[in-house]
């Protein structure tokens, strides 16, 4: 794809590290720093009109495509061995739920993107911040699915391997990773491009609200033991109940 | 028991005469701000009507509040937790900002800087949110002022449930009453159970909800969980917000801004002592009748030395206990049960409580011949159906409410009788089951309302829970993020939004 391979050695082998760097420390920095800024940006009092449908086929399809995107390319591929998983079955079963869930979350994309961009409402209230990360998630959407047709080419899972050992190597610090992406397709390139971007504009957009998304559910459903919060202020806290003398009960 | 305290309050409706100082204070101190320009965190709603926003009291819509399951178990209706987290992406429970109202100004300026035209230049209406020009407001923040708007669209209030309405339609039989809204601070608050953020919390020190700024993230849950709608989802810093009791002004001792500021002095505030530990138990009533007197039985006598004795183990203070024991509430809750819970069936154990209104005899043309019980007409001959409040105040029990009438109608024939012919006529009061050492009380509390009677606050014990020295340099109350006003300008992380534009008129 690119003339030289400085390119190529600067986004798969630099970028990598200065993305996951920024999604920490940027993160950490926000949530310590400026915990009010910290939201999901909910638009659903405006209009529910488009929302509905809209939010709901985006997330489940995105967070699907997310997580087949995690366990795919982190599981070492010494696993798949030992457990026997052909690499071309693990291809057509990533090209299907994959495929299955963009399609999905390129439709909520498109619904949100419509409603964003011709709602009076919501597009008074659209930071640039806000219409400029769904527009970059449509078109990483938009491609991811594309890349789809150059799959199809190859299923026995040759690339598969390819991208999961890329990923597996940067992961282990191996700084000689980038190597191994240099002449795959320009698409897919341009996919791995987008979404390093992508984990860059991470702590800056709304998108911290994922990490509010998954632990709201550790949060509520195994943290918080009833329904009810009672926070007190007291500097020094009351004596266990047991030593008290509760002579009425 | 776990004895905790709560600065409760009572609304008499009875003397409300639906001015709005109460939310034109409320708002100018809270909620003039972007965002939520649609909120108000106390509001007056004439009653019959379908209030604001619109058809609230509905909960098979909107889904607040909590329900008993068939199994007898108590979890928000919107569903159990598992429910509600799969709400998150979008909320079908919530309203929408139309169901309150579209915020709108006018073109104020126009009026001066309008060229010379034929037609008298006028100030039209703009929305507050996209700036653009609203051909006709459909609604606002109290559209059925004093009976506006058609009986048919009136007449879907809830509480007319079991009444045969037609006939408050018709212009002789009509009736209508203020009901000043606020949060009810609740026992049992759904909207702290359906915050996923865990953001919402109740005080231990002294009851009240409030909204962790910093902790919350727009997931909008309390919206749909609170059945009173009286949490405000903030479209501009996407965090909600809710009546925060003006807790400031109460921890030093000062009534609420809308209590304050209240002219018809309708308004008390005061300690409840109650047992957490019963509370549970009492919100899940196996019949929504039952409510009322179950929250009664979550309340602590603050005289019974036996409390006094576990309040002190529980760590309340002494003044805390003292203020309890003459706290207005307590003496229009408990002793002269004059005050209800608004809509106990939500099963939230709500810590608002109101004394019902009395009303003109109905049918004047029949006042020689309507039931007169004594020297006082029967309750149910007044204007207001019984049914309608009972509605309202004990989830259709009229009993509560027809005696809390009569009281008050015996306290004004008492006080006739003293005042005017000079006469202490006990069996009046015997009659309700008080005293006149009880009547001439409740005339000193609930008539004459000074200042000191209506309010009992006890200041906040600083000392426990805060550090001066921590608070030196301090910014006071700020929307979070320390000294920053909460609204980020160019902040690498929030990014300024677009400044509302309000086009100028070009005519």
């Amino acid at each position: 794809m690119f003339e030289s391979y400085d390119i190529d050695y600067f986004i798969f082998g630099i970028m990598p590290y200065v993305a996951l760097t920024v999604l920490i420390v940027g993160s950490i920095a926000r949530y310590e720093r400026d915990p009010f800024t910290w939201k999901s940006s909910s638009s659903q009092l405006l209009r529910q009109k488009q929302l509905f449908w809209g939010s709901v086929l985006f997330h489940v399809g995105i967070i699907v495509v997310f997580f087949g995107h995690l366990v795919g390319l982190f599981t070492p591929i010494w696993v798949l061995d030992a457990l026997g998983v052909p690499y071309a079955l693990k291809q057509w079963l990533a090209v299907l739920v994959g495929g299955v869930a963009g399609v999905f979350a390129l439709i909520g994309a498109s619904m949100l993107i419509h409603r964003r961009v011709t709602d009076p409402r919501i597009w008074q209230t659209t930071s640039f911040a806000d219409i400029g990360i769904l527009v970059l998630i449509w078109l990483q959407l938009f491609i991811g699915l594309g890349t789809i047709f150059l799959t199809l080419q190859h299923m026995d899972g040759s690339e598969m391997v390819r991208f999961m050992t890329w990923s597996q190597s940067v992961v282990m610090l191996n700084l000689n990773a980038w190597a191994m992406v240099v002449d795959v397709h320009w698409l897919y390139k341009t996919h791995i491009f987008l979404g390093l971007l992508i984990t860059i504009l991470f702590p800056f957009t709304r998108l911290v609200h994922i990490f509010s998304g998954f632990a709201a559910p550790v949060r509520y459903l195994l943290a918080r033991p009833g329904y009810q919060i009672v926070r007190s202020r007291r500097q020094t806290p009351l004596p266990p109940r047991s030593t008290r003398s509760t002579p009425a009960e | 028991m776990r004895i905790r305290a709560q600065i409760g309050m009572v609304l008499n409706l009875d003397k409300c005469i639906g001015c709005h100082t109460c939310s034109v204070t409320c708002k100018n101190v809270w909620t003039s701000r972007d965002g939520v320009e649609y909120a108000w965190f106390n509001n007056v709603e004439t009653k019959p009507g379908t209030g604001y926003p619109t058809d609230w009291e509905n909960q098979a819509r909107w889904k607040g509040g909590w329900e008993r399951t068939k199994s007898g178990k108590l979890q928000p209706r919107q569903g159990s937790k598992w429910r509600i987290l799969a709400n998150i992406f979008a909320n079908p429970n919530m309203p929408e900002i139309d169901d309150y109202y579209e915020p709108f100004d006018f073109d104020y300026d126009h009026l001066k800087s309008a060229p010379e035209m034929e037609a008298f230049p006028t100030a039209r209406p703009r929305s507050r949110i996209t700036g653009e020009r609203i051909e006709k407001i459909e609604k606002g923040p109290n559209w059925e002022e004093i009976l506006g708007g058609e009986f048919s669209k009136r007449s879907q209030d809830y509480n007319f449930e079991g009444i045969q309405k037609e006939i408050y339609g018709e212009y002789e039989n009509t009736f209508m009453m203020y009901l000043p809204r606020l949060c009810e601070h609740c026992l049992n608050p759904t909207c702290v159970s359906s915050c996923p953020s865990g953001a919402i919390y109740k005080r231990e020190e002294d009851g009240i909800v409030l909204i962790d700024q910093e902790k919350c993230r727009g997931w909008r849950m309390c919206v749909s969980g609170c059945p009173y709608k009286k949490v405000y989802y903030n479209w501009s810093t996407g965090k909600s917000e809710k009546c925060t009791l003006c807790y400031p002004r109460i921890e030093s001792g000062n009534p609420t801004v809308c209590s304050e500021t209240c002219v018809g002095r309708i308004r008390y505030l005061g300690v409840m002592l109650y047992d957490a530990d019963k509370i549970e138990e009492a919100a899940n009533a196996e019949d929504t009748t039952d409510l009322y007197d179950a929250q009664l039985g979550v309340f602590l006598d603050p005289n019974d030395p036996a409390v006094i004795e576990a309040a002190r183990a529980d760590g309340i203070p002494e003044d805390w206990i003292k203020a309890a024991q003459e706290s207005p509430i307590w003496k229009m809750a408990m002793e002269w049960k004059v005050a209800f819970p608004l809509h106990p069936e939500y099963r939230t154990l709500p810590m608002v409580w109101y004394v019902p209104p009395l009303s003109p005899i109905q049918n004047a043309a029949e006042a020689g011949a309507i039931g007169m019980d004594g020297d006082m007409p029967d309750v149910r001959n007044l204007r207001i159906p019984l049914r309608y409040l009972a509605n309202m105040l004990t989830a259709g029990d009229e009993a509560p409410v027809a005696t809390a009438l009569e009281r008050m109608l015996a306290m004004r024939s008492y006080m006739r009788a003293k005042t005017v012919d000079g006469v202490n006529d006990e069996a009046v009061a015997a009659r309700v089951g008080l005293t006149g050492a009880m009547i001439e009380d409740m005339y000193k509390i609930m008539a004459l309302a000074d200042y000191e009677d209506r309010f009992v606050i006890p200041t906040t014990h600083r000392e426990q829970v805060e550090d001066a020295y921590d608070l030196k340099g301090g910014c006071g109350f700020t929307d979070g993020n320390g000294c920053s006003t909460g609204v980020s300008k160019g902040s690498l992380f929030g990014g300024a939004k677009k400044p509302l534009k309000m086009p100028k008129e070009v005519m």
